[in-house]
C-alpha cells in the first residue's frame, strides 16, 4: 500500500523503522520541527537541528530510498522563554528556502499559557510574512479543546492566512468538527494510549468524510508506531473501505495540501 | 458495516477493554489514602458508556478537558494528566 507518513520525528528513530516503512510502501516522510524531550538552552542547539533536519536526516532517508520533507519552529513546549524563541524565530530565514522544507510547524500550544500563545502569533506572523504553509500541534489531553479553540482563534484573526494551507494536527472527536467547519485541513494521529487508535481514527472519517484531512504516526521518542498509518490502512479495508478510498486518505490528501508548497514533488 | 460485522471486528476487543476498566475501579478501591481529581473525573467520564446519547467518545473527552477560555498566565510545567483539575469542585 502506497502512503505518505505526514509526520513523523525521523531523528528520534532507528534506521530499521525507515526500512520498515520503505517496506510497508512509504512513499515519503515529512518531520515537523519538535521538542527533544528536554529543554534546549540556546539558539545554537536550534540551529544545529535545523541543520540536522535539513541537512543529515534527508540523507539518511535517502539511504532507503525514501524523500525526507521537514518543517521548521521552535515547538509548543519550549516557548515559555519567549526571549529564546525570538532568537530560533529569527533563524528561521536562513533556512527556509532549503529543498526539503516545506513550511513553518509544528507550532501551537502546549500548557495554553500567554507566553506560548505570544510565540505562536510570531510564527503565524512569519509564516505569513514568507508566504509559507503551517503545521499546527495542538496541546494533549485536558488541554487539547481549550489549546485548539485558542489557536483557531489567532489563526482567524490574521487575515493574510488562509485556512486550506494550514493544518491543525492531533484532531479528536471534540476537536475534528471545530477545525474542518473553520475550513483548516485536520491532522488525526495514530498512538497507542493518547491521540487516537486506528479504530477511532476510521470512525472519524466514517462521520465527518475524507476531504482535508490526513492520518499520521507522530512518531517520535515516547510510545508511538512508525508503521501506524499502514496499520490503519489495513484497518480500513477490514472495514470495507474501497482501495481507491483509503488511498484518498494515506496518500493523495497529504499529497494535495502538501502539494502547495512548490518544493513537494508527488512521490 | 451491519451491526453484527461491527460486533465481528471488535466485540472480543471492546471486552477486554470493559473488564480492564472494571479491574483498575477495583484495584483503586483496594488501594489506601485519598484519591485525587482524576478519580472523580473518572468516574463521570465512564458515566457516558450507558447514558444512552450518541457520541460518547465525544462527550467523555469534552467531560476530561479543561473547559475554561482564557490563556493561563506562566505555564506550570509541559505534562497533561488527562483530566482537568478543575473537576474536583464539581
Ligand atoms: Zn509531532
Amino acid at each position: 500500500m502506497r502512503y505518505i507518513e505526514p509526520h513523523g520525528h525521523m531523528v528520534s528513530r532507528v534506521t530499521d523503522d525507515y526500512q520498515d516503512m520503505a517496506m510497508a510502501g512509504c512513499a515519503c516522510i515529512c518531520e515537523p520541527a519538535f521538542w527533544a524531550g528536554f529543554d534546549r538552552r540556546s539558539p545554537e542547539g536550534f540551529y544545529d537541528y535545523f541543520c540536522q533536519l535539513t541537512e543529515h536526516e534527508p540523507k539518511r532517508a535517502a539511504k532507503f530510498g525514501v524523500p525526507h520533507y521537514c518543517w521548521l519552529c521552535i515547538n509548543p513546549k519550549e516557548s515559555e522563554d519567549v526571549r529564546l524563541a525570538r532568537d530560533v524565530v529569527a533563524l528561521i530565514p536562513q533556512f527556509i528556502d532549503r529543498p526539503n522544507v516545506l513550511g513553518i510547524g509544528e507550532i501551537g500550544l502546549n500548557k495554553n499559557s500567554r507566553n506560548e500563545l505570544q510565540v505562536l502569533e510570531m510564527h503565524v506572523d512569519l509564516a505569513a510574512r514568507l508566504d509559507q504553509l503551517i503545521l499546527v500541534h495542538t496541546p494533549h489531553l485536558e488541554d487539547k479543546l481549550k489549546g485548539t479553540r485558542l489557536i483557531l482563534d489567532v489563526l482567524k484573526n490574521d487575515s493574510r492566512i488562509k485556512p486550506e494551507r494550514c493544518i491543525i494536527d492531533h484532531v479528536e472527536e471534540h476537536t475534528i468538527e471545530l477545525v474542518l467547519n473553520s475550513g483548516f485541513w485536520a491532522g488525526m494521529t495514530l498512538y497507542p494510549e493518547s491521540k487516537c487508535t486506528p479504530a477511532r481514527a476510521i470512525d472519524m472519517l466514517d462521520n465527518f468524510g475524507t476531504e482535508r484531512i490526513w492520518m499520521n504516526s507522530a512518531c517520535d521518542w515516547g510510545v508511538s508506531v512508525p508503521l501506524a498509518v499502514p496499520r490503519t490502512g489495513l484497518e480500513m479495508r477490514r472495514r470495507g473501505w474501497l482501495a481507491e478510498t483509503i488511498d484518498k486518505v494515506v496518500f493523495q490528501n497529504p499529497a494535495r495540501f502538501m502539494g502547495q508548497c512548490p518544493k513537494f514533488k508527488i512521490p | 458495516m451491519t451491526r453484527t460485522q461491527v460486533l465481528d471486528l471488535y466485540f472480543m476487543e471492546a471486552r477486554s477493554k470493559l473488564i480492564d476498566l472494571a479491574a483498575f475501579l477495583d484495584r483503586v478501591d483496594r488501594a489506601e489514602g485519598e484519591a485525587d481529581f482524576r478519580l472523580r473525573a473518572f468516574r463521570d467520564a465512564v458515566s457516558h458508556l450507558s447514558d444512552g446519547q450518541p457520541a460518547r467518545a465525544k462527550n467523555i473527552l469534552l467531560s476530561l478537558s479543561d473547559p475554561s477560555t482564557e490563556p493561563i498566565a506562566t505555564a506550570p510545567g509541559k505534562g497533561a494528566v488527562g483530566a482537568w483539575p478543575g473537576t474536583e469542585a464539581k
